[in-house]
């Protein structure tokens, strides 16, 4: 699939800023299944300094940093992206779960450090007992691990509902966990945590998704958002990305940005203002299939 | 005649130590183990005795003086109302000999060594992690391993510029390591302060006993850090960044920056322009070369660490990656604060460094590893468990001491995340005797912290250290924060010791500076308010005390006239409310004189004297390291004389007044010391301007006030007048009458040569402002130079003897309307004033919507 994303995110201030500092992580990666042909960011007012680095998962971040006195901040980033049907994974041919972790534990196998540090606390995803519980039930004994993943990835899909205002960037895990609500970024880091407290290396990936629009209408420009998922490492096969959100394995209909351990990792933009007072952000996203 | 045989020989320590008991099964620094004085600290111990125990009390004395006036204090967490405590010193020093040190020394190298190895393959090839050398977690599980700064080339290539180690010694007489202090080796700057008194009280001893000076490491730890800048320049700007005065260790960072010369400075005050990290001062942005940091690790930046800091720089980690600015140490250093490591050292000391690890860590098990984490299973009740990451933040219980439900909750948070755990021996610690004001000498548990700083050459041990004290005889704590003490450190010579001070530079030929315009604005604000706020207080006291001298319970009807204006201008400055009650009060003597008694002391209340003070000692902490501590003594003692307990409030009238001529001598000394002390730089410019201001602002108040009486030309009221702008002096010596409205008007409002007038306040505001940075480069005058023109001029042309044909309609005239414009205008000037020089507004974070 080949797509064309336009992502724009408009910061407007109610006082001037004297010196802001940012860090865009919207430049989509390239992966095994995904290419990536184009990639333009536009910065208004323009960047003083302006750099573009890869950070230490590999993704690509943009520092930028404004030196005026500004009151407006329009971020807008277009990529051309193909996307390529993944080969499908058999889920039941996977190695039995427990067995996963254990290569988990030390001593770790060198060749197995990459994926290792998906497996400790980092911000936003700590393990805790009662995700552990949770997710437990989705993989008892001898369970092959991407067949205990699908699994747990129906089960938040169904058991929490998503509400856009139940939760906000900051909200803890045991709170989302406890109302059963949330986001499409909840539930990534729900799942991320559930499957690091079964001592499984999990990440968190931001990206994209095509949405379709209801039969008969047509495609709605802007009103797409970002969106987020998470992936288990499963020895033998590498990552393997799921989307509790929309109850998926990831396909030819999802774009990957970035991934880290969590949203604290690849949050799109970020930034520090000196001055500003309140300010407001806007975000909207097109995904158009080419 | 040699000097030595000239003094009396030391005598064996007999009167000193005849209470003295060591503590069974450990080892004591003075007594071996027959209870006979060990060999090096035999000359110490004999100097003390020569001097007599009555003598020796009556130095201990003294120290505990020098420690209050030095201002030697340490921040107790979540205590705000006694935050600051006095820095606890026991006068006895701790002795190390001259062959013990140099094993510790060599020692202590190496160490700091392999962990600046291993912090830079840490933070680069990560060669230990692809070899298994370094079980993955131990950085990829440690919230202190700070990716942003993965692969940032730091300067010299050095990842650990400054490191601690704190050190006890077992019964057996090994010293061990019990924690390394890879980021912020706190306790130098109070090392420091305690050879300053301990040399001060115990000079013979000092001197005779071939101690190690302190001086020459921190003159190696200025080149050190000047040679990290990446500018080429002869004079790099070294900056000590601190997190604030509610820091703990706030006083020796402010201690340490003036001893180093460095700026102190708060994250706001830095700013990152183009990748490079400046100084905001009054007269714009200076370049940064180096920064000696306080602030933790992950508060650095909030762009790219910990976006909830508010104590760091946004983007100070990017101009670390340009390679524009030097921080020590570079951020991330705490990796290796983990006991974790402890249990891997003596491994990767063979492999990185080809020898035997020298010194010995205290046993740890890491729980990561399954047999370790087997053992403490078996050993929960021998063993101090605690979190392997991150320590600082809360120990945890020994097993031993724990209930049967805190055992089963730790082993099920060990089954559940082992790798965050580890196990780690008690250390007994060793003994040293510790003066107690009653029973003499009694042992205590001491534990001791050693410094280190890199050079070109490697690194070098400062010979001394943090002797720390535990409370009590159990020794469980060494911690301030928990109420220990400590010692200096002696660490002794074989030979003579060359005298050292870091003034003495001869190699370097110094470049002269005289005047400094690159005060950060922080200070500039916060110098104004000091001078603001001393010169309220002096109003306040000035108008209370004359209010409390013509109060008399007695004949309150007659006194009324005069105490009335004094009563409505402490009523407009906020000091009392009589406004609801002021008949009531006039038939009241009590509840008024209350209501100025509470003026003074009231805690509660916001404007009281007692809260100026508060104010003045707040103000003069966070402008410390740029005044003299004879200053900061003069404000101790105000805020010790307005600072009695509400519940002693059973002051006399009479009491207060007289309270009220201390306050107002020792505000004197305050502005003395400033006039005397401090250099005519921008710091003192800025003081004086707050005060000229409040002073004016002050006596217009109570001239308009004045005036609204209907008895304003009443010699007592005149009188109380002349005494409020302290003017009762020069008046007497101009005219020999009772007191004249006009003549007193005029010499307390246009006498230029009446250092109290008010034209003379202007006068001088006027001055400071042509001096001012941004003022001089202006063509036309600025705003706040149009308002002070205009009052000056409005004065200026007023007519004093106006007054006089007035007849009780005084408030109608030209003097008043005169107040009234100054009135209305300084409080404008002060907002110009903060507008051009005080403007850092704060930084924040933008907000990024979450994921949905």
């Amino acid at each position: 699939m080949n797509y064309r994303i336009t992502h724009r995110t408009v910061y407007t201030y109610a006082q001037p800023v004297t010196v802001s500092h940012h860090a865009a992580r919207v430049k989509p990666r390239s992966t095994p299944t995904q290419e990536r042909k184009d990639f333009e960011l536009r910065i208004e007012p323009e960047p003083g300094v302006r750099k573009m680095r890869t950070d230490y998962f590999g993704n690509r971040v943009c520092f930028f940093s404004i030196q005026g006195l500004h009151t407006r901040l329009e971020i807008i980033a277009t990529s051309h992206v193909v996307v390529n049907e993944l080969t499908p994974v058999t889920p039941g041919l996977s190695m039995p779960w427990e067995a996963a972790a254990e290569l988990f534990r030390d001593p770790v196998a060198v060749e197995l450090i990459e994926p290792y540090q998906f497996v400790a606390d980092s911000p936003m995803v700590r393990a805790l007992p009662d995700l552990a519980d949770y997710a437990r039930e989705s993989f008892p004994a001898e369970t092959p691990l991407l067949a205990g993943v699908l699994a747990l990835n129906r089960r938040i899909h169904q058991d929490f509902r998503f509400d856009p205002v139940a939760t906000t960037v900051a909200t803890p895990l045991e709170e989302v966990l406890q109302k059963r609500r949330g986001v499409c970024q909840d539930f990534a880091h729900l799942g991320a945590a559930m499957l690091r407290s079964l001592g499984l290396p999990a990440r968190y990936v931001s990206g994209y998704l095509r949405t379709r629009p209801p039969e008969g209408k047509p495609r709605l420009v802007g009103a797409d958002a970002s969106h987020a998922w998470f992936a288990v490492y499963c020895p033998n096969h590498g990552w393997v990305d799921f989307d509790p959100t929309n109850d998926v394995l990831v396909g030819p209909e999802h774009i990957t940005v970035a991934y880290g351990r969590d949203f604290s990792d690849v949050s799109p933009v970020s930034g520090i203002i000196t001055g500003g007072g309140r300010h407001t952000v806007k975000v909207g996203v097109d995904v158009e299939p080419l | 005649m040699s000097e030595a045989a000239a003094r009396p020989k030391p005598r064996p320590p007999a009167e000193l130590l005849e209470s003295y008991r060591a503590l069974d099964g450990v080892f004591d620094e003075v007594l071996d183990a027959e209870g006979q004085p060990r060999a090096h600290y035999a000359a110490v111990l004999g100097e003390l005795e020569t001097l007599g125990v009555a003598e020796l009390k009556r130095r201990w004395e003294t120290a505990g003086r020098y420690v209050h006036e030095q201002g030697i204090t340490y921040n107790i967490y979540g205590d705000t109302r006694a935050m600051e405590r006095p820095w606890q010193l026991d006068p006895l020093p701790f002795v190390i000999s001259a062959a013990d040190w140099r094993t510790l020394e060599t020692a202590l190298i190496q160490r700091a060594t392999l962990i600046d190895q291993i912090l830079a393959d840490c933070y680069g090839p990560q060669e230990l992690l692809r070899t298994g050398r370094l079980p993955p977690a131990l950085v990829f599980a440690q919230a202190d391993f700070l990716r942003p700064c993965h692969g940032v080339k730091v300067a010299h290539d050095r990842h650990l510029h400054l490191y601690a180690a704190d050190l006890a010694r077992s019964p057996d007489g090994r010293w061990w390591v019990t924690s390394d202090r890879t980021q912020i080796p706190t306790g130098s700057g109070y090392a420091l302060a305690n050879r300053l008194v301990t040399s001060r009280i115990l000079p013979e001893p000092f001197r005779d006993c071939h101690v190690h000076r302190l001086a020459g490491f921190f003159r190696e730890m200025q080149a050190s850090l000047a040679q990290l800048a990446a500018r080429r320049t002869d004079n790099p700007r070294v900056v000590l960044l601190t997190p604030g005065p509610f820091n703990e260790t706030y006083f020796e960072q402010a201690y340490l920056a003036r001893y180093l010369g460095y700026t102190l400075v708060e994250g706001q005050d830095l700013t990152v322009r183009d990748d490079r990290v400046f100084l905001k001062t009054l007269s714009g942005l200076e370049p940064v070369d180096v920064i000696l940091r306080r602030v933790d690790d992950e508060f650095c930046d909030p762009l790219e660490l910990r976006n909830d800091s508010m104590l760091g720089v946004p983007g100070l980690v990017e101009a670390l990656r340009a390679g524009n600015v030097a921080v020590a140490n570079p951020p991330g250093s705490a990796l290796l604060q983990s006991p974790a490591f402890m249990a891997f050292l003596p491994g990767l000391c063979r492999h990185l460094l080809g020898e035997e690890l020298k010194l010995p860590s205290v046993a740890t098990w890491w729980c990561g590893q399954k047999s370790a984490a087997s053992y403490v299973r078996e050993h929960l009740e021998k063993l101090f468990v605690k979190p392997a990451f991150r320590p600082r933040l809360g120990g945890m219980k020994a097993g031993e001491t724990m209930t049967p439900e805190q055992l089963a909750a730790l082993r099920r948070r060990l089954a559940f995340q082992p790798h965050l755990f580890v196990g780690q021996e008690r250390v007994k610690l060793a003994t040293a005797p510790v003066w107690d004001g009653t029973a003499g000498l009694v042992a205590r548990p001491v534990g001791l912290r050693v410094y280190l700083v890199a050079t070109a050459d490697g690194y070098r041990v400062m010979p001394g250290g943090l002797t720390r004290v535990a409370p009590d005889e159990t020794g469980r704590f060494l911690s301030m924060q928990k109420g220990g003490g400590s010692k200096d450190t002696w660490v002794l010579s074989e030979g003579p010791v060359p005298d050292e001070t870091l003034l003495q530079t001869p190699e370097h030929r110094i470049q002269l500076h005289r005047v400094g315009n690159n005060l950060p604005s922080r200070l500039a604000d916060n110098f104004f308010w000091l001078g603001r706020y001393a010169e309220r207080a002096d109003a306040s006291a000035r108008l209370l005390r004359s209010a409390l001298l013509r109060f008399n319970p007695e004949r309150t009807g007659s006194a009324y006239p005069v105490l009335e204006p004094i009563l409505r201008t402490l009523e407009l400055q906020g000091l009392i409310t009589v406004d609801s009650r002021r008949l009531e009060l006039r038939g009241n003597p009590e509840a008024l004189e209350a209501e100025l008694l509470a003026a003074i002391f009231d805690p509660a209340r916001a404007t009281s004297l007692h809260r100026d003070a508060e104010q003045l000692l707040r103000l003069a902490m966070l402008v410390r390291d740029r005044t003299s501590n004879d200053l900061w003594r003069v404000l101790g003692r105000l805020h010790d004389l307005l600072g009695r307990p509400t519940t002693s409030l059973v002051v006399l009238a009479g009491d207060a007044a007289a309270l009220l001529n201390q306050v107002l001598l020792d505000l004197a000394a305050f502005r003395g010391l400033a006039m005397e002390n401090m250099t005519r730089a921008q710091g003192w410019r800025f003081l004086d301007m707050g005060c000229r201001l409040e002073r004016a602002i002050y006596l217009c108040s109570f001239l308009d006030c004045a005036l609204r009486s209907a008895e304003a030309d009443n010699p007592s009221l005149l009188e109380a007048v002349l005494e409020v702008a302290d003017s009762t002096l020069t008046y007497r010596s101009r005219y020999s009458l009772l007191p004249h409205i006009a003549a007193v008007y005029d010499l307390v409002m246009l006498d230029e040569t009446n250092p109290r007038s008010l034209l003379f306040q202007l006068q001088q505001l006027a001055r400071h402002f042509d001096e001012l940075p941004l003022e001089r480069q202006r063509a036309l005058p600025s705003p706040g130079q149009r308002i002070l023109l205009e009052c000056v001029t409005r004065l200026r042309l007023m007519d004093p003897l106006g007054l006089a044909g007035l007849q009780r309609n005084w408030h109608l005239g030209e003097v008043a309307r005169v107040l009234q414009h100054l009135g209305r205008e300084l409080p404008k000037l002060s907002d110009a004033i903060a507008v051009s020089y005080f403007a850092h507004s704060a930084i924040s974070r933008t907000g990024t919507a979450a994921q949905p």
